[in-house]
C-alpha cells in the first residue's frame, strides 16, 4: 500500500487534490481512498488531507501516519508545521516552490527523492488562478510514477467543467515535465 | 330539505336566519355540513376552542369539497377531541407534537403536492401556546416557505391544557397560574407579549386574518376566503376559555365580542402584508365593560381598583383602535 | 456502476435511486453533502417526482418528514450530531407512530465542548428512540443499507436510522458501486403505507392512549422490532441476490475460528480492526473480530453465538455513557448472559481521535494478557486529565474545564493563572 500526505492551506484544494490522486489511481485499476483531516478550516488554515493506494480493497480508517509520499502545496508550512513527520526513508516529497530542492535545507530521512515545482506559477498561467493543486499532482505522477499521466488527465476532465479541466490538465503536463528532469529532482543522502 | 334539521351545538331546530337568501346561509345551518368534528367530544362547558374549530373546519370542508387533512398541535383541541380510542373526527386527522404542526402540515403539503393530490387541502391547528410560543420557529419556516397550509391559531390567551399558564398571547393584567394576582404588581406584565398575525403578515404570506368567535359567521367567511387562496395562511381566532378567564360557559360569545368591541382585539384582513378589511365596532364600549365580566382581571377591580393598570389597558385598546383605523358604526 | 466516489455522494445517488417522494433538508456537518447533492440532483430535474423541503430546523426536519410519511410520501431525511438531539421529541414520535422514514446520521460527537468530528455519541442517544439502527462499515455498505431500509422499514412500518462515520465515511472517496434505479426498482417494492391521511377513509393518527392501551402499543413496537431480526437477514439476502453484494444483516464476523478473544464494534472502525488483527494472527494470536450491523434491534441471540466459544470480548465503544462505560457492552454483556465471560470495554475514538492500527494492537496484546481494565480509555493523555484535577483542587475558581485542558495542550502560559477572573 502507498500512503500519500497533502498539506496545504484551506483554499488551495488539498482535499480536491486528494480526491483527484485516488480517482487517478482507482482508474490505474488500482484500489485507492482518499480523505480529509476532517476540519472547520477556514480559508488560509494549514489543511492536511490522504491518499491511500493499493492493488488489495483498503480498510484501514487511520490517518496517514508514515507516508510514502508528501505533496507540500504552500512551502510556508514547512516553518509552521512538522509536515515530514512520519516520512519513510527512500519516500517522496513535492514541493510547491520556485527554489531549487537543495537551498530548502531540509532535514529529510534517508534517501528522499525531492523535488519542487513552480505549481503556482504554472497554475497562474494555465487557469489564470494561484491554485497550484492540480499541478503538483502532474509533478507527483512524475515523481513517483504511481499514477500515469493520461489517468490523471481523465480525473481532472471528470471533476471539473471543460475549460477549467484543460487549463489544470495543462498545468499538470508542465509540471510533469519540469519534474521529470531529472535536474529538479534531488535524493537525500544519510 | 323540509325535514326538520336538529341544530347539532345547541339543541336547538334553528337552520338559518330566514331572511338571508339561501347562498348566504352558513355552513353550520346546512343539514349536509361535514361535522368535522363531531359531538361527544370532551370539551368544557362553553369551550371557544371547540366551537371555533367546529365553525372553521366545516367551513374549510364545505370549501374544499370534503377533501380535508387537519394537523393538530398537541393542546386542549387535541386531548378533548379524541379520547382514545375515540375520536371526534370525521375527517383525516394528524397529531405528532405540541410544538411541530406546522412543520407536520408542511410535509403533509409536500406529500400530496408530489402525489398529484393538491385537490387535498391541509388545515393545521394549535392553542396560542402552540402557535406563538413552541411552534413559531417552525410556523415562521411554513409561512417564509410558503407552504400551501392553512394555519389556524385558537388563542385562549394561556395554556389552558395544563392548567392555565401564562404563554406569549396572555395579555397584561391576566391571571393565570404563572403569573398569579398577588404582589405588587398582580398578574401578567404589562409590556410583554407577541401579536402573532402582525408576525405573520412580515411574513407576506397570502392571507392573515383575525376572528372571533362572537362572529362565526364572518369565522366561516374567512375560513372559505382562506381556502380559496394557495400558499400559507393564517387564521388568529379569539376563543374565550371559561376555565381560564373565569367566565360562565354562557358567555363566552358575550366577552368574545366585547373583546372586539373595546378594541383590545382587532378583527382584519390581510393580503400579502397589507390589511385589506377591518370590520368595524358596532358599539365601543370601554375595556371595563370587557375585564369586569373575567375572573382574571379580579384584582384589578378590588378596593381600591387598580385604576393605573386599567387607564394602560384603556390605552392599549385605544392604540388599537388607531392602530388598524377601527371604526364604529353607526346605526 | 462502480465508481470512485466521495461516500455523501454515493449515498445521496442511492437514496434518490430509491425514489424517495420528500426530503427534508437542515444543513449539519459532517451530513450536509448529502441533502446538497440530492438538493442538486431534484432542481436539475434528475430526479423527479420529489419534493425537496428546506426546512427551519431539525426539529422541522424530522416533523415535516412525520407529516409526509403519514400522507404516504416514501420519506428521507439526514442529520448529525446537534441536529439529531434537536429533533429527539419527533424522532421517539416518528417511531411511535410507526411511520417508515429513512433517516441518515453522519455520526458524530456532541457537544459541550464543541466538536464537529465523528463518534457514536449522537445515534447511541437515540438507541432506545424505537428507530431501527443500522451502522455502515464502509462507503459500499452505507449505501446498499441505504436501499435495504427502505424495504425494511416500510415492511415493519418502523423508521430506520442508518449510521454512517461522519467524515471517515461521508467525505472519504473510495470505490462504490452506487446502486443504480434498476437495481432498487427490481429489490423495492412501491411504498404501500400501512396508515395514509386520506379523506376517502379518515383515520385519526395521534389520539391520546391512556395507561388502558399504552403499554400494549409499546410492547408491540417492541414486538415489530424483535421480528425485524429475522427480517433484516432475508433482506439482505434479497438484496444480495439483486447486487451480488452479500453482507450478513445482523452481524459480521471475521477471523472468529477459535479465537480466544472477540474484538466487537461498529462502523467503519471495523476495517481498521481487521487490518490489525490479519497482522496479530499472522503472528499466531487467537483474535478475530465480530462487528455489529443491526444495532436496534440489538441481535442477542447472533451475538451470543457468536462469543459463545471465545474466552474473552473486547467492546470497542465510540461513545461513552458518562458514569457507566459503555452501552454497546452492557448489551453485549446481556447476550452473554447464558455463558458471562471477562469482558472489557475500550472507549475510543471520541470527538474524531484517530483511532490508530498501533494503539489497537496494544489494546488487543494487553487485554489478551490480561493487562486492561475492565474499562478503558484507547489513547487517554492523563496528564492533561490530571493537571485539570490539580486545577480543580487548588482553586474554587478553576475556570471552564475545557479551556484550560486546550491550554495545556497548546503549552500556553500558566492556564491557571490566565482562566481566573481577577
Amino acid at each position: 500500500m502507498f500512503q500519500a500526505r497533502i498539506h496545504g492551506r484551506g483554499g488551495q484544494g488539498v482535499v480536491t487534490a486528494a480526491e483527484l490522486l485516488s480517482v487517478a489511481a482507482f482508474r490505474s485499476g488500482h484500489h485507492a481512498q482518499a480523505f480529509p483531516s476532517f476540519g472547520s478550516e477556514r480559508t488560509g488554515a494549514p489543511v492536511v488531507a490522504y491518499c491511500r493506494i493499493s492493488d488489495a480493497p483498503i480498510r484501514t480508517r487511520e490517518p496517514v501516519v508514515a507516508p510514502d509520499a508528501l505533496i507540500v502545496q504552500d512551502v510556508t508550512l514547512l516553518r509552521q508545521v512538522d509536515v515530514t513527520s512520519g516520512l519513510r526513508s527512500g519516500g517522496y516529497l513535492l514541493i510547491n516552490t520556485a527554489r531549487d530542492p537543495v537551498d530548502l535545507a531540509l532535514p529529510l530521512p534517508a534517501e528522499v527523492l525531492l523535488a519542487t515545482v513552480p505549481a503556482t506559477e504554472l497554475a497562474v498561467t494555465h487557469i489564470g488562478r494561484p491554485v497550484p493543486n492540480v499541478a503538483l499532482l502532474g509533478g507527483f505522477a512524475a515523481l513517483t510514477g504511481l499514477i500515469g499521466l493520461e489517468a490523471l488527465a481523465a480525473a481532472i476532465a471528470d471533476r471539473f467543467p471543460p475549460q477549467l479541466a484543460a487549463g489544470n490538465e495543462a498545468a499538470a503536463r508542465a509540471a510533469f515535465a519540469a519534474v521529470e528532469d531529472p535536474e529538479v529532482r534531488h535524493a537525500t543522502a544519510d | 330539505m323540509n325535514e326538520r334539521v336538529r341544530f347539532y351545538q345547541t339543541g336547538s331546530f334553528a337552520v338559518r336566519n330566514r331572511l338571508l337568501p339561501v347562498v348566504d346561509a352558513s355552513v353550520q345551518s346546512d343539514p349536509g355540513r361535514s361535522n368535522a368534528i363531531t359531538s361527544g367530544h370532551r370539551a368544557c362547558q362553553g369551550c371557544g376552542e371547540a366551537l371555533g374549530a367546529r365553525y372553521a373546519l366545516d367551513a374549510a370542508m364545505r370549501a374544499a369539497d370534503g377533501r380535508v387533512v387537519a394537523v393538530n398541535a398537541t393542546g386542549c383541541l387535541e386531548v378533548f377531541s379524541t379520547p382514545y380510542p375515540e375520536t371526534s373526527w370525521q375527517i383525516p386527522w394528524l397529531h405528532s407534537l405540541f410544538g411541530n404542526a406546522p412543520a407536520v402540515a408542511s410535509g403533509v403539503a409536500a406529500a400530496l403536492r408530489v402525489r398529484g393530490r393538491e385537490d387535498i387541502r391541509v388545515v393545521a391547528q394549535a392553542g396560542d401556546g402552540g402557535t406563538v410560543d413552541i411552534g413559531m420557529g417552525p410556523l415562521s419556516g411554513m409561512f417564509e416557505r410558503n407552504d400551501d397550509v392553512l394555519f389556524i391559531c385558537y388563542d385562549n390567551e394561556a395554556y389552558m391544557n395544563t392548567g392555565v399558564q401564562r404563554s406569549g398571547a396572555t395579555p397584561p393584567g391576566a391571571r393565570t397560574m404563572t403569573t398569579q394576582a398577588v404582589g405588587p404588581h398582580p398578574g401578567a406584565p404589562f409590556g410583554q407579549g407577541k401579536d402573532l398575525p402582525r408576525i405573520a403578515m412580515a411574513h407576506e404570506i397570502p392571507y392573515v386574518a383575525t376572528a372571533t368567535v362572537a362572529d362565526l359567521r364572518d369565522l366561516e367567511a374567512k375560513v372559505t376566503t382562506a381556502m380559496a387562496l394557495r400558499g400559507a395562511r393564517y387564521l388568529h381566532v379569539l376563543v374565550p376559555c371559561p376555565l381560564g378567564w373565569g367566565t360562565p360557559g354562557h358567555d363566552t360569545i358575550r366577552v368574545a365580542r366585547l373583546a372586539t368591541e373595546s378594541g383590545l382585539f382587532p378583527v382584519f384582513e390581510a393580503h400579502h402584508g397589507e390589511i385589506t378589511t377591518v370590520t368595524p365596532i358596532r358599539r365601543r364600549v370601554p375595556v371595563t365593560d370587557y375585564l369586569r365580566v373575567q375572573k382574571r382581571y379580579a384584582h384589578l377591580f378590588g378596593d381600591p381598583p387598580a385604576t393605573a393598570e386599567i387607564a394602560r389597558i384603556q390605552e392599549q385598546a385605544d392604540r388599537t383602535i388607531r392602530r388598524y383605523g377601527i371604526t364604529e358604526v353607526t346605526v | 456502476m462502480r465508481q470512485q466516489i466521495e461516500g455523501s455522494q454515493a449515498v445521496a445517488r442511492t437514496v434518490a435511486a430509491c425514489r424517495p417522494q420528500v426530503i427534508c433538508a437542515y444543513p449539519i456537518s459532517p451530513q450536509t453533502h448529502i441533502v446538497e447533492t440530492l438538493s442538486r440532483l431534484v432542481q436539475s430535474g434528475a430526479l423527479t417526482g420529489c419534493e425537496y423541503l428546506n426546512v427551519d430546523s431539525e426539529f422541522a426536519a424530522m416533523s415535516a418528514a412525520i407529516g409526509a410519511s403519514a400522507a404516504g410520501a416514501r420519506t428521507y431525511t439526514a442529520t448529525a450530531s446537534q441536529g439529531l438531539l434537536y429533533m429527539v421529541e419527533a424522532v421517539y414520535n416518528a417511531s411511535g407512530l410507526g411511520l417508515p422514514i429513512v433517516m441518515t446520521v453522519a455520526n458524530r460527537a456532541i457537544g459541550a465542548p464543541i466538536n464537529i468530528w465523528n463518534d457514536h455519541s449522537d445515534a447511541m442517544s437515540q438507541r432506545d428512540s424505537g428507530w431501527i439502527q443500522l451502522y455502515a462499515e464502509d462507503n459500499q455498505h452505507a449505501a446498499d443499507l441505504h436501499v435495504q431500509a427502505y424495504r425494511l422499514a416500510e415492511e415493519v412500518s418502523l423508521p430506520v436510522m442508518v449510521c454512517m462515520d461522519g467524515f471517515i465515511l461521508t467525505h472519504a472517496v473510495e470505490e462504490v458501486e452506487v446502486p443504480d434505479a434498476e437495481q432498487v426498482d427490481a429489490f423495492l417494492p412501491p411504498y404501500d403505507p400501512r396508515q395514509v391521511l386520506d379523506p376517502d377513509e379518515p383515520v385519526s393518527i395521534g389520539a391520546m392512549v391512556g395507561p388502558e392501551a399504552f403499554l400494549e402499543v409499546r410492547y408491540l413496537a417492541h414486538l415489530r422490532q424483535m421480528q425485524a431480526l429475522a427480517t433484516i437477514p432475508r433482506i439482505a439476502a434479497d438484496f444480495a441476490a439483486v447486487t451480488g453484494r452479500h453482507r450478513d444483516g445482523l452481524v459480521s464476523r471475521y477471523r472468529m475460528e477459535d479465537a480466544d478473544l472477540v474484538v466487537v464494534a461498529l462502523g467503519s472502525v471495523l476495517g481498521t480492526l481487521k487490518d490489525t488483527v490479519d497482522s496479530l494472527r499472522d503472528e499466531g494470536l487467537p483474535v478475530g473480530v465480530l462487528g455489529i450491523t443491526s444495532f436496534r434491534p440489538f441481535p442477542l441471540a447472533a451475538v451470543g453465538e457468536a462469543l459463545a466459544h471465545t474466552s474473552r470480548v473486547l467492546v470497542l465503544e465510540k461513545s461513552l455513557a458518562v458514569g457507566i462505560g459503555g452501552a454497546v457492552s452492557s448489551n453485549v454483556r446481556t447476550a452473554l448472559a447464558a455463558r458471562p465471560v471477562p469482558t472489557t470495554t475500550v472507549i475510543a475514538g471520541l470527538g474524531g481521535r484517530p483511532i490508530l492500527r498501533s494503539s489497537l494492537d496494544t489494546v488487543i496484546r494487553g487485554t489478551l494478557a490480561g493487562e486492561v481494565p475492565d474499562l478503558f480509555f484507547l489513547d487517554l493523555k492523563t496528564d492533561l486529565v490530571e493537571r485539570e484535577v490539580a486545577r480543580m483542587r487548588a482553586a474554587r475558581r478553576s475556570g471552564p474545564a475545557a479551556e484550560n485542558i486546550l491550554r495545556d495542550v497548546a503549552g500556553v502560559g500558566d492556564p491557571h493563572a490566565v482562566g481566573r477572573p481577577r
